[in-house]
C-alpha cells in the first residue's frame, strides 16, 4: 500500500488526507458520523488557543459503555464470531477485516485446541448492578468535589468499567459476572487545574486516588488493592483530550494527558504532522498511561519510544507539579526527573501535559514481508539489519506458529486469480525454494521517509534477508500482519467463548539470547502445561518485535483449551507464572513495556536490587507520604 | 542427628523394574550381513538430522568460547594467535570423532560373531529403549552406562543400532589411542578421545568442552539456513574408569559438569541424563582385573593384546543383561537449586568458574545418577554364592589360624574337610537370596529352577573360582589358577607367589561379591555400628555409624550431606526384617537378628580391617620421605608380610583399590597430608590422628572421643 504524494509539500491538507487513509489502513475504517461530542469546554484559565482541530469528535467518551464491552476488548460492534455456517467472521464496520468471512480460521482453532465450535462458553450477558458492591464513599470528599462542579459518578457501570485492565484473570472473572472491588466514585477532570483540585481535596479527606487513562493495563496495574480500605477514586483522564498547541518551528506539540493514540495521531495528522507513536494498543492507550509505563511504539526506529518523545511533563502530586522549567532538548541537571514519572504507574501522581516532539507526515510509506526458512535465520537477519543500523520504521520476525496463524486470518478471497496467486506463492516457497512449511517463518516490515529513500532502504534490508535465506514475500503478506495486531485482542474474547483462554506477554533480551529464550520460554509454556493438567497442548508461539543495537523485545503467546480444569484462571496463572520465571532465567527482562503493576511486583527487588527499590521508595516517600495514589503498583 | 520420626521411604521391594529381552536370539536365526546391511533410520532430535563430524570440528574451532580463548593465550604467551588456532586444530584432530555408517555396520557384523560365540544372551529391557526412543526426540540425551569392561561402549552402540536408535558418540580414554588400527575403528565408529589429565590446559580444556557441549546444541548453518543437531546423544562414563572391582567407583564430576551446562546457561531446553546399568555374568576381564590389582603392571593396550584376546572366544561368559534406567532431566535436578539468572551478566563464552550451588548440584546429580546405575545392576545368583562362599572361606582361615598358630596358610594342607556341603551352600544361598529381596536387590533368580540347580549352574559357569569335590565346594585357591596361557611348569612356588595366586581367585570372587555390596551397604554399615558403639543408645550407634559412612565414602557410593537419611534407611531396612529394634532411643539386636548382622558385619569386615592395616603401615612403616607414588608398593609389601605372618585374615586386604581409597579418605580427613617434601606428594603423615582412627576402626576407642569431632 505505498502511498505518493504530490512533490510540492505545501498542500498539507492533501497529506494529511492521505496520512488518515494509512492509519484507517491498519487501524479502521474511516467513519462519517463520529461518536457524540462529550468533551466539556468549561475548562477555566486556560490557554485558549487551540488547533481547529481538537473541537472535534473525541473517540472516548465519559460513558465508556455506549461505545465498549464491559467483559472484552474494544468496540461493542466489533466481535469475531462463528455463524450458522461455523464460519468466522468479524462484524462491525471498523476494520479492514470488519464484515468479512475467515474461511480457514474455525479449522485452524479447532485444529490447534482441540477446541470445537458446538462446545461453547458463554460470557454472562448483563453485568447486574447488584453485582457490584455499593460504593464505600467519603461524603465528604463528595460535597466537597460537587463544588468544584467537576464532572462524576457513583454509577455502577461506570465504576465496574475502570475497575480493571485486560489481564486474563480480570476479563475472566467479568465474563462469569464476578466483580472485586471496584473503585467507588469515577471523576472525570477537563484540565490540569481541575486535577489540581481532584488531588488537592483527595489528600485533605484523605481518599485513594486511582488514575485511569484508556483502561488497556495488562498488568494488574488497575485492580482495586483489596486491602484498601479508604474510598477510592478513579481518576478517569480521558476527557482531558485536547492538543493545546503546536510548535512548527521546534517541531513540538502540547497535549493534554488523556488523549489516546488514535486521536493524537488523527488530529495531528490534519496538520501534516505525527507522533510516530504506535504501541499495537493506540486505538485505546492514552498519552499519560504510555508516560506511566514507559511504552513503546511499533515505529520506534524511525520516532523513539515514549521515553524519547517527551519534552516536557507536568504532573501533580501530593506534593504539588513536577515540571522542568525549560524545553531543552537536553539537560546535565541531575538525574532526569522525567525519569521518576515515566514508568511511575500512577503511584505518584496524575500526568496532565505533555510536550512531545512530532514530525512532519512522512511522504511515503510502504509496507513488506520476507519469508525465511526458520525462525533462527530470521533472527541471524533481524541482528545483521540492527548491526548495520538500518531498521526500518518497523520490523517484526514471526514463528512459524504464528505464521500459520496469520494464514488461518486470511480474508475469503474473491478472486480466482488472487487464490491462483497464493497458491502458486506457496508452491514457490515449499516446493521450489525447499522450505519446511513446518518451520518458516515470515518478517513484516513497514518502511517510512521520502520515496527515494524508502526505495533505496528497502533494498538494502532485502539485500541483507536474502543472505540470511531470505525471499521477499509481499506488500500484502506485511500489511495483513500489522493489521492482525489490531484484531488479536479481539480473538482471545473468540477463544474465550469456546473454552480457550490466552494471553500475551513480553521482554527484552540481548540479542545472543534471543534464541534461546524463546526456545525455552515457548517449552516451558508447554511443559508447564503438561504439568498442570491441561488436556491439549497448548499454543505457544512469539514474536519478535522490535531490534535494538544491544538487544530486541520479544512477545509470547498463549493460549489453551481450559476443558476439564476445576480452576482454569489458577492454572493459566501457574503458567503464566513459571513461564516469567523462565524468561529471567534466560536473562529476560521484567518487562519491556508493559510495566509492572501488581502482577510482576514480586520480581522487582531481584530485577532492581535492593537499594534500587530503596531509591524508590524513598520517592514514593517524599511525593506521597500518604499513599493518596494508593493503587500499590511497582513497589 | 536422626529424629525418631516415622520414616515414610517407599519399600525398595515394590521398586518397578521391565523386563528383558534376549536381543541375541534374533542374531542366532538370521543372518549378519543382511543385519549389518540393513536399512538404518533412527529419530532424530526434534527431526533434525545431525551435522558432519567436519562440520562440528569447524563450528568448535569458530565458537566464541574458543576463540576467546584461544586470544587470551595469544595474549598472555605472547604467541601469534595463529599458533594458538593451529594448537586448538590439533588439539581437536587428535580429540575428534569421525563416525560414519560403514565402521558402524562393520562393527554390528564382527560384533554378532563374538557376543554370539562369548554370550549365552544380551538382555537389554526394551521399554527403558523405548524411554530412550521418546527422549531423544525431545531433549539432548546423555548416555552414562556403567563401566565395567572394554566392551561396554561398543556393546552401548550395537544395541542402540539394533533397535534403530540414534548412535552415541562416546568419551573415551586416550589410551585406546595406543591400539593403531583399532582405536580409529573406535573413532570412526563414534569414539572421542581425551586426555586423562590436562589440568591447566585451558585451551585444551576450552576446545574439549566446546566440543562436547556443541555436540548437545542445536544450530544454525548460516547462509544455508539449515538447522542441524549437535551430534547427541552424548556418551561417557560417569566413573571415569573401569571398575576393577566390579563396585561403582566415585563419579568424576569433569564431564557431567560439562554437560549440564549448556541447561544452566539456557542454551537448550532440557538435557535427559540416562544411566544405563551393564551387568556381566562373568566379567572377561575378570583375572585381568585381580592381577592389576595385586600390582602386575597392567598390559598397555594394544592392538596385539586384543589378539591375544582371542583365546577368550572360546569360553561361555554367561549372559549380559543392559538397563536403560528412567531419563533424568537436568532442569528438574536443578530445579530451585541454581539460579540461572546468574550468569545473565557475563557473557556466556567466558569461561567461569562453576560456582558453589553448582558444583554440589553436580556432585549430588552424579552420585545420584550412580547409585541408579547400581539399583538397576541385574545381580545373578552367584554373587549370591560369591558372598558366601568369601565368607565361608575367611572363616576357615581364621579357624586354622587359631587352631594352628605355629603353620600359616596350612589350611588345604591339613585336608580337614575344607569347605561347605553343596546342601548347606544352597540352604544359605537361598536365604541370602530372600533377605536380598527384601533390600530390594534386582536379582536375577531363574523361576521354575530348584535352588540346587541355581547354585550348581552357577558353580558350573564359575567353574574357574570354585572347586567342588565330595559334594563339598570352596574357593579355588590351590589350583594353579596362575596365567594358563603362561605354561610354566610347575615348579616350587615361594609362599608369597603362593599367596599372590591364591589372592586372584579371592580377589575375583570379591568383585562378585562387590557386585551386591550396594545392597547391604547401609544395613552393614550399621550392623557394623551397633557393633562398634559404645553402647545401644541411639545416638551412640548413629555417631559410630556416621563415622564409618564418612570413614568409606572414598570406597562406597555414599551420597554426601546424606547421613541421616542414609541411617534412616538402614534402620528401616534392619527393622523391616526383624533384624533390629528402633526405638525413640535405642538401637538393639533381636535374637532372630543375629543372623543377618553377623552376615553383614562379615561382609564389611575385610574393609574395615584394610582400613586399619593402611592406618598402621602408616604409623609403622612409612618413612619420611614416603611419597603418593611409593604408598601402593610399600603398603602392599607391608600387607604381605602380615598376611604370611598370620597376622591378617583377608587376602583381599591385597587390593591396590581398597589401599588407594583408604589413603583418600585419611588425605580426606586430613590425618595424611600431602607436601612438596624432597619429592612433590610427599605424605605427612599425622601419627596421633591415624592412630586413633586405627583404634576406632576397631573398635578399641568409641566414636564420640575419637574423631568424631572431625566428622
Amino acid at each position: 500500500m505505498a502511498t505518493n504524494s504530490g512533490n510540492g509539500g505545501s498542500d498539507r491538507q492533501r497529506v494529511a488526507q492521505q496520512r488518515l487513509r494509512i492509519i484507517a489502513g491498519h487501524l479502521r475504517r474511516p467513519e462519517d458520523g463520529n461518536s457524540a461530542i462529550l468533551a466539556a469546554e468549561e475548562c477555566k484559565g486556560h490557554v485558549s488557543e487551540k488547533t481547529d482541530a481538537s473541537s472535534e469528535g473525541k473517540t472516548v467518551p465519559r460513558r465508556r459503555q455506549e461505545i465498549m464491552k464491559w467483559n472484552g476488548w474494544g468496540y461493542s460492534d466489533s466481535k469475531f464470531l462463528f455463524n450458522k455456517n461455523g464460519q468466522a467472521e468479524f462484524t462491525g464496520k471498523r476494520y479492514r477485516l470488519s464484515g468479512m468471512i475467515i474461511p480457514a480460521l474455525k479449522d485452524w482453532f479447532e485444529g490447534t485446541f482441540g477446541a470445537n465450535v458446538h462446545h461453547k462458553s458463554p460470557a454472562t450477558p448483563i453485568v447486574t448492578s447488584s453485582a457490584v458492591q455499593p460504593p464505600n464513599l467519603n461524603e465528604a470528599f463528595v460535597e466537597a468535589l460537587k463544588s468544584t462542579g467537576i464532572p462524576f459518578s457513583i454509577d455502577a457501570e461506570d465504576r465496574l468499567f475502570r475497575g480493571h485492565g485486560h489481564c486474563l484473570n480480570e476479563i475472566f472473572a467479568l465474563r462469569e459476572g464476578k466483580v472485586g472491588r471496584v473503585p467507588d466514585l469515577v471523576v472525570w477532570p477537563n484540565c490540569h487545574d481541575d486535577v489540581l483540585k481532584i488531588v488537592e481535596l483527595a489528600c485533605k479527606h484523605n481518599v485513594c486516588l486511582i488514575p485511569y487513562g484508556g483502561g488497556t493495563s495488562v498488568s494488574s496495574a488497575l485492580e482495586c488493592p483489596p486491602e484498601e480500605t479508604r474510598s477510592i477514586v478513579s481518576l478517569d483522564t480521558s476527557q482531558m483530550n485536547r492538543i493545546l498547541w503546536i510548535d512548527e518551528k521546534n517541531l513540538t506539540a502540547h497535549v493534554e494527558a488523556g488523549i489516546v493514540g488514535q486521536d493524537l495521531e488523527r488530529l495531528l495528522n490534519e496538520s501534516g504532522y505525527c507522533t510516530g507513536h504506535e504501541p499495537d494498543s493506540m486505538e485505546f492507550s492514552s498519552l499519560g498511561g504510555w508516560v506511566s509505563t514507559r511504552a513503546s511504539g511499533m515505529k520506534k526506529n524511525v520516532y523513539g519510544n515514549i521515553e524519547d518523545l517527551v519534552i516536557h511533563i507536568k504532573m501533580v502530586t501530593p506534593k504539588g507539579v513536577i515540571e522542568k522549567s525549560c524545553q531543552g532538548p537536553r539537560l546535565s541537571t541531575g538525574p532526569d526527573v522525567h525519569h521518576f514519572i515515566l514508568g511511575s504507574e500512577g503511584t505518584l501522581g496524575v500526568v496532565t501535559e505533555v510536550t512531545m516532539k512530532i514530525r512532519p507526515l512522512p511522504e511515503y510509506q510502504k509496507y513488506g514481508s520476507v519469508v525465511f526458512p526458520n525462525f533462527e535465520m530470521g533472527v541471524a537477519c533481524l541482528r545483521e539489519v540492527a548491526r548495520q543500523r538500518c531498521a526500518p520504521a518497523s520490523i517484526r520476525l514471526m514463528d512459524n506458529t504464528q505464521f500459520k496463524f496469520g494464514h488461518a486470518l486470511k480474508p475469503q478471497v474473491s478472486s480466482l486469480f488472487t487464490s491462483f496467486l497464493d497458491g502458486l506463492k506457496t508452491f514457490y516457497i515449499t516446493k521450489f525454494k525447499g522450505f519446511d512449511p513446518n518451520r518458516l517463518c515470515v518478517a513484516t516490515l513497514l518502511f517510512e521517509g521520502g520515496r527515494e529513500k524508502v526505495l533505496q532502504h528497502e533494498k538494502q534490508v532485502y539485500d541483507i534477508a536474502a543472505k540470511f535465506g531470505g525471499l521477499a514475500a509481499g506488500e500484502d503478506n506485511g500489511q495483513r500482519g500489522y493489521m492482525l495486531t489490531f484484531v488479536i485482542a479481539y480473538l482471545r474474547d473468540l477463544g474465550m467463548d469456546y473454552y480457550v483462554i490466552a494471553e500475551s506477554f513480553e521482554t527484552s533480551v540481548p540479542w545472543d539470547r534471543v534464541l534461546d529464550i524463546c526456545r525455552n520460554v515457548k517449552a516451558r509454556i508447554v511443559y508447564e502445561c503438561k504439568d498442570k493438567g491441561v488436556q491439549f497442548a497448548p499454543l505457544s508461539s512469539c514474536r519478535v518485535t522490535q531490534t535494538y543495537d544491544s538487544g530486541a523485545c520479544v512477545y509470547f503467546y498463549f493460549a489453551f483449551n481450559y476443558r476439564g480444569l476445576s480452576d482454569p484462571v489458577h492454572t493459566f496463572e501457574q503458567v503464566e507464572h513459571a513461564a516469567r520465571e523462565e524468561i529471567l532465567a534466560n536473562g529476560g527482562s521484567l518487562s519491556h513495556h508493559h510495566g509492572v503493576g501488581k502482577l510482576r511486583k514480586k520480581w522487582m527487588r531481584d530485577t532492581v536490587s535492593t537499594v534500587g527499590l530503596g531509591m524508590l521508595k524513598s520517592v514514593k516517600d517524599y511525593v506521597d507520604p500518604d499513599n493518596i495514589f494508593g493503587n500499590r503498583n511497582l513497589l | 542427628m536422626a529424629s525418631g520420626g516415622v520414616y515414610s521411604r517407599i519399600d525398595p521391594m515394590l521398586k518397578k523394574r521391565d523386563d528383558f529381552e534376549d536381543m541375541l536370539e534374533e542374531r542366532r536365526n538370521s543372518s549378519d550381513v543382511k543385519y549389518a546391511l540393513r536399512c538404518y533410520s533412527p529419530v532424530l532430535y526434534k527431526g533434525l538430522s545431525p551435522c558432519t563430524p567436519g562440520e562440528l570440528k569447524a563450528s568448535v574451532l569458530q565458537s566464541h568460547q574458543v576463540l576467546y580463548i584461544i586470544g587470551q593465550v595469544s595474549r598472555e604467551t605472547g604467541r601469534a594467535s595463529d599458533e594458538v588456532v593451529e594448537e586448538a586444530s590439533a588439539i581437536l584432530e587428535e580429540m575428534a570423532h569421525s563416525q560414519q555408517l560403514g565402521t558402524v555396520r562393520f562393527f554390528a557384523f564382527v560384533l554378532s560373531k563374538v557376543f554370539k560365540s562369548l554370550f549365552r544372551s544380551i538382555r537389554v529391557n526394551e521399554e527403558g529403549l523405548q524411554r530412550l526412543q521418546q527422549t531423544i526426540q525431545d531433549h539432548p540425551v546423555v548416555l552414562l552406562p556403567s563401566h565395567r569392561s572394554y566392551m561396554d561402549f561398543l556393546l552401548m552402540s550395537y544395541i542402540l543400532y539394533t533397535y534403530d536408535l540414534t548412535l552415541p558418540v562416546i568419551a573415551a580414554g586416550m589410551d585406546f589411542m595406543g591400539m593403531k588400527v583399532v582405536g580409529e575403528m573406535l573413532r570412526m565408529s563414534g569414539a572421542f578421545f581425551i586426555r586423562r589429565s590436562f589440568g591447566g590446559d585451558r585451551l585444551y580444556w576450552a576446545v574439549f568442552s566446546e566440543y562436547v557441549k556443541t555436540m548437545l546444541r542445536v544450530r544454525t548453518i548460516l547462509f544455508t539456513g539449515f538447522l542441524q543437531n549437535g551430534f547427541a546423544p552424548v556418551e561417557f562414563f560417569l566413573e571415569g574408569t573401569r571398575s576393577r572391582t566390579a563396585k561403582s567407583l566415585t563419579p568424576k564430576l569433569g564431564l557431567l559438569n560439562i554437560v549440564m551446562d549448556p541447561y544452566l546457561k539456557g542454551e537448550v531446553f532440557d538435557i535427559s541424563l540416562m544411566p544405563v546399568s551393564i551387568s556381566y555374568e562373568r566379567i572377561l576381564e575378570e583375572s585381568l582385573y585381580a592381577r592389576e590389582l595385586l600390582g602386575v603392571p597392567k598390559p598397555k593396550e594394544s592392538t596385539s593384546g586384543l589378539f591375544k584376546a582371542r583365546k577368550i572366544l572360546s569360553e561361555d561368559y554367561g549372559s549380559i543383561h543392559v538397563y536403560f534406567g528412567e531419563p533424568v532431566s537436568v532442569r528438574s535436578l536443578a530445579e530451585g537449586r541454581v539460579d540461572r539468572s546468574q550468569f545473565n551478566l557475563l557473557p556466556r563464552h567466558i569461561p567461569q568458574r562453576p560456582g558453589e550451588e553448582v558444583v554440589s548440584l553436580v556432585n549430588d546429580s552424579a552420585y545420584r545418577l550412580v547409585r541408579a546405575q547400581e539399583e538397576n545392576m541385574v545381580l545373578q545368583p552367584w554373587v549370591l554364592l560369591a558372598s558366601l562362599l568369601l565368607q565361608n572361606h575367611h572363616s576357615q582361615q581364621q579357624k586354622n589360624h587359631t587352631e594352628g598358630a605355629t603353620h600359616h596358610h596350612s589350611t588345604q594342607e591339613q585336608g580337614l574337610n575344607p569347605g561347605i556341603t553343596l546342601e548347606e551352600l544352597t540352604a544359605q544361598t537361598t536365604w541370602l537370596r530372600d533377605l536380598s529381596r527384601e533390600y530390594g536387590a534386582f536379582l536375577h533368580w531363574p523361576e521354575h529352577t530348584s535352588p540346587s540347580d541355581v547354585v550348581s549352574s552357577s558353580l558350573s559357569l564359575h567353574r574357574g573360582l570354585v572347586s567342588v569335590c565330595e559334594g563339598r565346594v570352596q574357593l579355588a585357591t590351590e589350583q594353579a589358577v596362575g596365567d594358563p596361557s603362561s605354561g610354566a611348569p610347575p615348579g616350587p612356588v615361594s609362599p608369597e607367589e603362593k599367596l599372590l595366586n591364591r589372592a586372584v581367585v579371592v580377589l575375583s570372587c570379591a568383585s562378585y561379591r562387590n557386585q551386591v555390596l550396594h545392597v547391604f551397604l547401609r544395613p552393614a554399615l550399621l550392623a557394623c555400628a551397633v557393633h562398634a558403639a559404645s553402647s545401644t543408645n541411639k545416638q551412640d550407634v548413629f555417631n559410630s555409624f556416621s563415622f564409618l559412612r564418612n570413614m568409606f565414602s572414598n570406597e562406597f557410593i555414599l551420597c554426601p550431606g546424606a547421613t541421616v537419611q542414609d541411617f534412616e534407611e538402614a534402620c528401616y531396612l534392619l527393622v523391616k526384617t526383624g533384624a533390629l529394634q528402633v526405638s525413640q532411643h535405642e538401637v538393639l539386636v533381636t535374637e532372630s537378628g543375629q543372623r543377618t548382622v553377623a552376615f553383614l558385619t562379615n561382609m564389611l569386615d575385610p574393609f574395615l580391617q584394610g582400613y586399619q592395616v593402611v592406618c598402621r603401615f602408616l604409623c609403622e612403616e612409612a618413612s619420611e620421605s614416603l611419597t603418593e607414588k611409593q604408598f601402593i608398593p610399600a603398603v602392599r609389601k607391608f600387607i604381605i608380610k602380615q598376611l604370611l605372618a598370620g597376622r591378617l585374615r583377608y587376602t583381599e586386604l591385597l587390593s591396590s583399590d581398597l589401599q588407594k581409597n583408604a589413603l583418600a579418605a585419611l588425605l580426606r580427613l586430613g590425618a595424611v597430608r600431602k607436601i612438596k617434601g624432597v619429592q612433590p606428594g610427599t605424605l605427612q603423615v599425622d601419627n596421633l590422628m591415624v592412630n586413633s582412627l586405627e583404634d576406632t576402626l576397631g573398635g578399641k576407642l568409641h566414636t564420640q572421643k575419637a574423631a568424631v569431632a572431625r566428622l
